[in-house]
């Protein structure tokens, strides 16, 4: 195809944050951007709101759980002898609170309570999770760490970003409207029925339908990137391990997206339409949305964590100054991890399924602890007598093996068959959840945001500050989800405003956990704003990293590099390597430097 | 990159100077040669039909659940199908599918009036099929109330799920008459530059390839749909 030069002018060396004056030309100059960098922060900003969006209604939720919702009926004898019926409902404090603000007023404490834990799952898995790493970071780091000028398709990546904002309008829109309450799951019946009368379900449904295809264009750039942009020197064993993880991630994107596509296309007729392929009365199945839908959601779970994980990869090596241990392993295990993603979507509805297939499930779904640990005990053996430095980053890295790991372990439970049918649908399964996605891919996307933020603004930031954040949230999550886990196996179950008095302590615990991560990450958003504001110019290469980013400017200059990169070192070669740009005496050798 | 020594005699200025034009395209500077960037595109394509492929997955899954759960129903429902309308409208897509490999072929060869005659009759072809489609069955069945879901009002119908029948039906038909509707699109773009610029010629026909690779695609679809609608017992 015909195409202007899209990168034209070789000779303009500015940073690519510079831009011409006046603030409409700026904005205009963003907006039609195709420079993967600007794509990449635009994104990096929109995810960053959505996860504040996701965060207060998550406070919302934590909010209302500090008191059961209680309906009580009583009967006495009043002063003239009939017998008088009152009915008291205690405890509806988001009730109270939006009274207090004026709105709400039609609906029950447990109908607010359902908007406020369904905006936030739906709001932070479709709007801030799926895009988080790969279109963020990864949009920014992918080219740069392959040594390419942009991604593959510049013009369909930024095609994919107005596609993910238009899809969060849909989202927002449904939000303003009054919200919907079927779970972030939309599981049919009850999303075909509920408020036959009102879009708020369909506005829904259709984001996560649109945001599908941002996705799917996000992970088909990537693949064919990956494929066809590499610095030459670069095969497909001299790639940082960041790249496998997001190539791993792109395949799960493109090939299990379109089920979800044509499912939420599904439910939209059935809701619209109501042509009766979900609908127990014409004959349809419900179950087959569980299906269709847990099909995709499943392998979805993997595009949260696998860039995580492969932001641990970068982290642990570049901040331990050790090549990073067993490099193929962790290789090859994410591309595992994607290949067993999509035969373990029935361990979401064990309990709707045959004997024989639930055994199956469940056996396919151990498979996936293999890959997992795999890279976990590499990540450990690569800190083995290595030079640790603690910085943010590493310190964001160090709590991910922690609660990565009791995510992992607790999730072993929940394959066995026994056990889950005790465990399935109960704050168990909350708690184990939050903690590989959130102490999984929230903690190594807040790690991979400083460790890559000197690179992408060229200013430092504030490490004590950074610390400090990093410590409170640590403390917030573990204190949030940790009692989670009690809750679950005593019997609390998931989505419910009402429980028993026992339960109390724990929740207030969790709600006071909730508080302090919003501390923290009030914390981050402050370290962030004076870095940009006021932070030291950063240089190019403050960690002493090997892959290729660390060569260009900070920030990177509009092309990424002066000339294409030719890769002479592998990305992890700390024993032998001095970091470009660096001083040697600065980055010292592990004392006794394991075989790698 | 080959270079094609060919006619250009009679070609107006205007549109050889285009930047457009086929001659003067450049690829862009992050591909280190315009033979990558093609490589990547088709690359890209072939992804993007295997995204397809997945979409129209959850339907035939579908269709396969319930023809093995009401089989009569499946039976009693393609009966009310008009096979030689199904057959048809396969003839017409399979001679556009010839069509639009003709056009690729064509301007790889720079015959620019031949492409263009090709690539209306592909378009023609489209047309054709969802005017058939649209007059001949949606228009014919919806009347009568074979029509999916609740909306089924059919009095003399056999079996009770056949409403599930029409459902997917509609939406398997439907969705693939919008993938020929967006094919007839990319097409009209593509005569549309061709005609305007002379855009696509033996070193530059990226778009015609990925137009003619998306119609074999949606073509290949309804091999698999005519049968499993039309032609079952």
């Amino acid at each position: 195809m015909s195409t202007p030069d899209t990168h034209a002018g070789h000779h303009d060396e500015g940073s690519y944050l510079s831009g011409p004056p006046g603030t409409i030309s700026r904005i205009w100059q963003w907006a039609s951007t195709i420079d993967h960098k600007k794509i990449g922060v635009m994104y990096l900003f929109a995810v960053l709101f959505m996860f504040f969006l996701g965060g207060m209604s998550a406070m919302a939720v934590r909010y209302e759980l500090l008191d059961p919702i209680r309906t009580q009926t009583t009967e006495f004898l009043n002063a003239s002898g009939e017998i008088e019926i009152v009915t008291v409902t205690t405890g509806e404090s988001l009730k109270e609170l939006l009274g207090a603000m004026g709105i709400g007023d039609s609906l029950t404490g447990s109908q607010i309570y359902n908007r406020a834990f369904t905006l936030h799952g739906a709001i932070m898995v479709f709007m801030f999770i799926i895009p988080a790493i790969p279109a963020a970071l990864g949009n920014f780091f992918l080219p740069i760490m392959l040594g390419a000028k942009d991604v593959a398709f510049p013009r369909l990546n930024l095609m994919s970003w107005y596609i993910y904002l238009f899809g969060c309008t849909f989202g927002v829109l449904s939000i303003l409207l009054g919200g919907v309450d079927t779970g972030w799951t939309f599981y049919t019946p009850y999303s075909t029925t509920t408020d036959a009368d009102h879009w708020r379900v369909v506005l829904m449904v259709m984001a996560a339908f649109i945001l599908g295809f941002s996705s799917i264009l996000t992970g088909l750039n990537f693949v064919v990137t990956v494929h066809k942009l590499r610095a030459p020197g670069m095969g497909w064993f001299d790639m940082p391990l960041m790249i496998w993880a997001l190539y791993a991630t792109s395949i799960i994107q493109v090939l299990a997206t379109p089920v979800i596509g044509i499912t939420l296309l599904l439910l939209v007729f059935e809701r619209l339409f109501h042509i009766g392929i979900f609908d127990p009365s014409l004959g349809g199945d419900p179950v087959l949305y569980q299906h269709f839908f847990w099909f995709y959601s499943h392998p979805v779970v993997y595009v949260m964590i696998l860039p995580g994980m492969g932001i641990i990869s970068e982290i642990l090596a570049v901040h331990s100054r050790k090549h990073i241990f067993g490099y193929r392993a962790i290789a090859f295990s994410s591309l595992g991890i994607a290949g067993v993603s999509f035969l373990v979507w029935g361990h979401h509805i064990f309990t709707a399924m045959g004997e024989l297939a639930a055994i199956l499930f469940s056996g396919l779904t151990f498979l996936v602890a293999i890959p997992t640990a795999i890279k976990m005990f590499n990540w450990i053996a690569t800190l083995y007598k290595s030079s640790i430095v603690i910085n943010t980053p590493m310190m964001y890295a160090l709590m991910f093996l922690f609660t990565f790991s009791i995510g992992g372990l607790t999730g072993l439970p929940l394959a066995t068959l026994a056990t889950d049918l005790h465990l399935h649908d109960s704050y168990y399964v909350v708690a184990h959840f939050h903690y590989v996605m959130m102490g999984g891919t929230v903690i190594a996307f807040m790690g991979g945001v400083h460790h890559w933020w000197p690179k992408m603004f060229g200013k430092m930031y504030n490490e004590k500050a950074g610390m400090l954040g990093a410590a409170i949230v640590f403390v917030g999550f573990n204190l949030t989800f940790f009692t989670q886990f009690f809750l679950g196996t005593q019997g609390m179950p998931r989505r419910y405003a009402n429980y028993v008095d026992e339960f109390q302590t724990l929740h207030v615990l969790s709600s006071i956990g909730a508080v302090l991560l919003l501390v923290g990450f009030l914390i981050h958003a402050a370290v962030f704003f004076f870095s940009l504001k006021w932070g030291e110019k950063a240089p190019a290469n403050p960690w002493g990293g090997l892959t290729l980013e660390w060569e260009c400017e900070s920030p990177p200059i509009e092309h990424n590099f002066h000339k294409e990169p030719i890769l002479k070192h592998g990305p992890y070669d700390f024993e032998t390597v001095v970091p470009p740009h660096c001083d040697p005496k600065d980055y010292p050798l592990p004392e006794n430097p394991g075989k790698h | 990159m080959t270079m094609i020594d060919t006619d250009i005699s009679g070609v107006p200025a205007r549109i050889l100077q285009s930047p457009k034009h086929w001659r003067n395209a450049k690829h862009q500077s992050h591909w280190r040669t315009g033979d990558e960037e093609f490589d990547a595109a088709k690359f890209g394509m072939w992804l993007f039909l295997s995204t397809e492929v997945l979409l129209f997955a959850g339907i035939f899954c579908g269709y396969a659940i319930f023809r093995m759960l009401y089989p009569d129903a499946w039976a009693n429902g393609s009966h009310y199908l008009d096979w030689r309308m199904g057959a048809a409208n396969t003839a017409v897509l399979l001679f556009s599918s010839w069509t639009a490999a003709n056009s690729v072929r064509l301007a790889q060869l720079d015959k620019q009036f031949w492409f263009k005659i090709n690539l209306i009759i592909t378009i023609i072809c489209a047309l054709l099929f969802v005017g058939i489609k649209f007059t001949f069955e949606y228009g014919v069945k919806l009347p009568v109330g074979k029509a999916p879901g609740t909306f089924f009002s059919y009095p003399y119908a056999h079996d009770v799920h056949e409403p599930l029948w029409w459902s997917l039906y509609y939406v398997g038909t439907g969705i693939h008459a919008f993938h020929v509707i967006v094919g007839a699109i990319l097409f009209a773009l593509v005569l549309w530059r061709a005609h305007r610029y002379q855009a696509y010629g033996p070193t530059q026909y990226t778009l015609v390839e990925n137009s003619a690779l998306y119609w074999h695609i949606v073509d290949l679809i309804w091999i698999f749909l005519f049968p499993l609608l039309y032609l079952i017992h």
